[in-house]
């Protein structure tokens, strides 16, 4: 393993001429678990307004590094980091750094639906409420706003009083990014979000993350390639821990440089 | 064929049990039921007197003494149960926890006389000689402290068990979105525990109703409905283990339509804890899950 400088990081890859500026930045980025190394000096961009994706075999890190751009691996105790993510021009990794604004704007939408066990107005007004809006007005305002943007304004409001849990999947799934469009995040970090979900259901998120990404910046992880060469603008492949080759989704799909990318791509791998 | 004698053993087993509680059961009232009805329901229920050498057998100062203790007990042991069900359950290192809910647990296996004799010789003279309480010290309120502190193991290592069965995903998502982990335990945690919870507090109040030793050794025992919580009371328990060494004919009877009301409201209570832990799966179940196929836990 040999430490790339750091000043090149920003402009490795071919394609960088094209983008904008970057958003979050991963920078030799190294992740343990305990003695298990399951991210090995990483460097990438992530660019404001599009959407990122991070493909891979099972178990190669996409879903740690993910977690690592909003400190959730912090809750893992044995978890130690080396290298820096900067947000904005910040390293979020910088002892200072207050986690719970971080988690309020790079926020994560997760594998398997987890609305909480609550009505759907107390799902998706909870992160407005954790972060101090009390006005019951003020809740109904972000809660209609949050629900129209995932497109379950009209299906549900006259249901906000139900559990959450009586919802179908993608209705969930649903919620779950309006909770979290509620706090009014920057990056939305999406683990699988359609693993869980069937084809159609599946196909009306994709729709759904085209239209918030004119508002947000969004990275996804995902174990399907054809999603990610839908709906990605860049593209990452990991294995075992190493991004081995970063850049424009169209390239990557195309024209990978690393022979280890197009024998994935090309079905290879498991 | 060795089999098959060892399941009927065990079936004759388990059926004299279950015939054993049965006739205790109607034992209970066979002796209590025709007093019930020779005064009528209304004398025990409602009536304010007992006085069993002038015939009369009205409860009411025994279930107003046994609801103040049972209540006071729940003010005092769900806050404090609760509390520590959350810092074990959540903020405690594994280590701690693995050491520290056992010993929660042991101390359910305390007798009850110990707890009463500690009351006595602790809470009872410093009840009497704190100016800011005084009286004979045995009272509802030193009742009421012992039964919270005794229903706190039942109280603990159930809500505990609720908080550890909440999904991780529950916990992860609200972090996700800012909140700290305080806001965590309040906003996600504890709603989604909920139904346990309420388990373990009813639970702890069929314990709290039911104790008999503790109580009489710290409550004071006059039956009289109290005007304060430093004034003694007598429970329904302490009624019929106080009297029934000599009792006999309608008054021994009258203990055991004691023992009925006892019985009902015990009764009572299990079945609202199992309808708590049972009632949440039943509500999810309504509405089926038609487009996701995503089960919940
Ligand atoms: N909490 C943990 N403690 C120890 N090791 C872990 C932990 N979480 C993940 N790992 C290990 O880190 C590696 C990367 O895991 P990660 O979940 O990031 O993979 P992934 O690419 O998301 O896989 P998948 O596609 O299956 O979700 C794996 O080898 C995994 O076993
Ligand atoms: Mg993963």
């Amino acid at each position: 393993m040999t430490a790339k400088p750091t000043v090149n990081v920003s402009s490795s890859g071919s394609s960088t001429a094209l983008r904008g500026p970057a958003k979050l930045e991963v920078k030799d980025f190294d992740l343990f678990y305990g003695s298990f190394q399951a991210l090995k000096k990483v460097s990438m961009q992530v660019t404001e307004r599009r959407i990122t994706a991070l493909i891979g075999p099972s178990g190669c890190g996409k879903s740690t590094l993910l977690r690592a751009m909003n400190r959730m691996n912090d809750l893992i105790p044995s978890v130690r980091t080396t290298g820096e993510i900067v947000l904005d021009g910040k390293n979020i990794y910088a002892p200072a750094t207050d986690v719970e604004a971080l988690r309020k704007r790079v926020g994560m939408v997760f594998q398997r639906p987890n609305p909480f066990p609550l009505s759907v107005f107390d799902n998706v007004a909870y992160g407005p409420r954790a972060h101090g809006l009390r006005n019951r007005a003020g809740l109904r305002d972000v809660v209609e706003k949050s629900l129209r943007s995932v497109d379950l304004w009209d299906t549900l409001k006259d249901d906000l009083d139900d559990d959450a849990l009586t919802l179908s999947g993608e209705q969930q799934q649903r919620l779950c990014i309006a909770r979290l469009v509620a706090v009014e995040p920057e990056v939305l970090l999406m683990d699988e979000p359609c693993s869980a979900l069937d084809p159609i259901a599946t196909m009306k998120v994709e729709e759904l993350m085209q239209k918030l990404v004119e508002q947000y910046t969004i990275v996804i992880v995902t174990h399907n390639m054809q999603q990610a060469a839908r709906v990605s603008q860049d593209t990452g492949f990991m294995l075992l821990g190493d991004l081995v080759e970063f850049g424009l989704t169209e390239r990557i799909f195309t024209r990978p440089t690393e022979k280890k990318t197009e024998d994935y791509i090309s079905g290879r791998y498991g | 064929m060795k089999d098959r004698v060892i399941e009927k053993a065990l079936l004759l087993a388990a059926l004299s049990a279950i015939g054993i509680l049965a006739l205790i059961t109607i034992f209970i009232f066979r002796e209590g039921l025709p007093v019930v009805f020779s005064k009528g329901p209304g004398e025990f229920l409602t009536g304010t007197v007992w006085q069993p050498s002038r015939g009369h057998y009205g409860l009411v100062p025994m279930i107003v003494g046994s609801a103040i203790v049972t209540f006071g007990a729940l003010i005092i042991g769900v806050p404090l149960g609760l509390a520590c069900a959350v810092v074990l359950a959540e903020m405690a290192p594994p280590r701690a926890r693995k050491i520290l809910k056992p010993t929660i647990e042991l101390l359910a296996g305390i007798p009850s006389v110990v707890y009463g004799f500690i009351g006595m010789m602790i809470l009872v003279p410093w009840i009497r000689n704190n100016p800011a309480l005084g009286g004979t010290g045995s009272s509802a309120l030193a009742a009421s402290i012992i039964l919270g502190i005794m229903i706190l193991p039942t109280i603990i290592g159930i809500s505990i068990d609720a908080i550890e069965a909440v999904p991780r995903s529950y916990r992860e998502g609200s972090r996700a979105l800012g909140a700290t982990e305080w806001q965590t335990i309040t906003g996600v945690v504890i709603p989604a525990a909920r139904s346990g919870i309420v388990a373990g507090v009813i639970l702890g109040m069929g314990r709290a109703v039911g104790e008999t030793m503790a109580v009489i050794m710290v409550a004071g025992n006059s039956v009289q409905i109290p005007d304060s919580i430093l004034k003694p009371v007598r429970t329904l328990t302490a009624n019929i283990a106080l009297e029934m060494s000599y009792a006999s004919g309608q008054h021994e009877q009258a203990l055991f339509a004691t023992a009925i009301v006892l019985f009902i409201i015990i009764m009572l209570l299990n079945s609202l804890a199992g309808l708590a832990r049972r009632k949440k799966k039943r509500k999810r179940k309504l509405k089926g899950d038609p487009a996701g196929g995503v089960e919940v836990a």
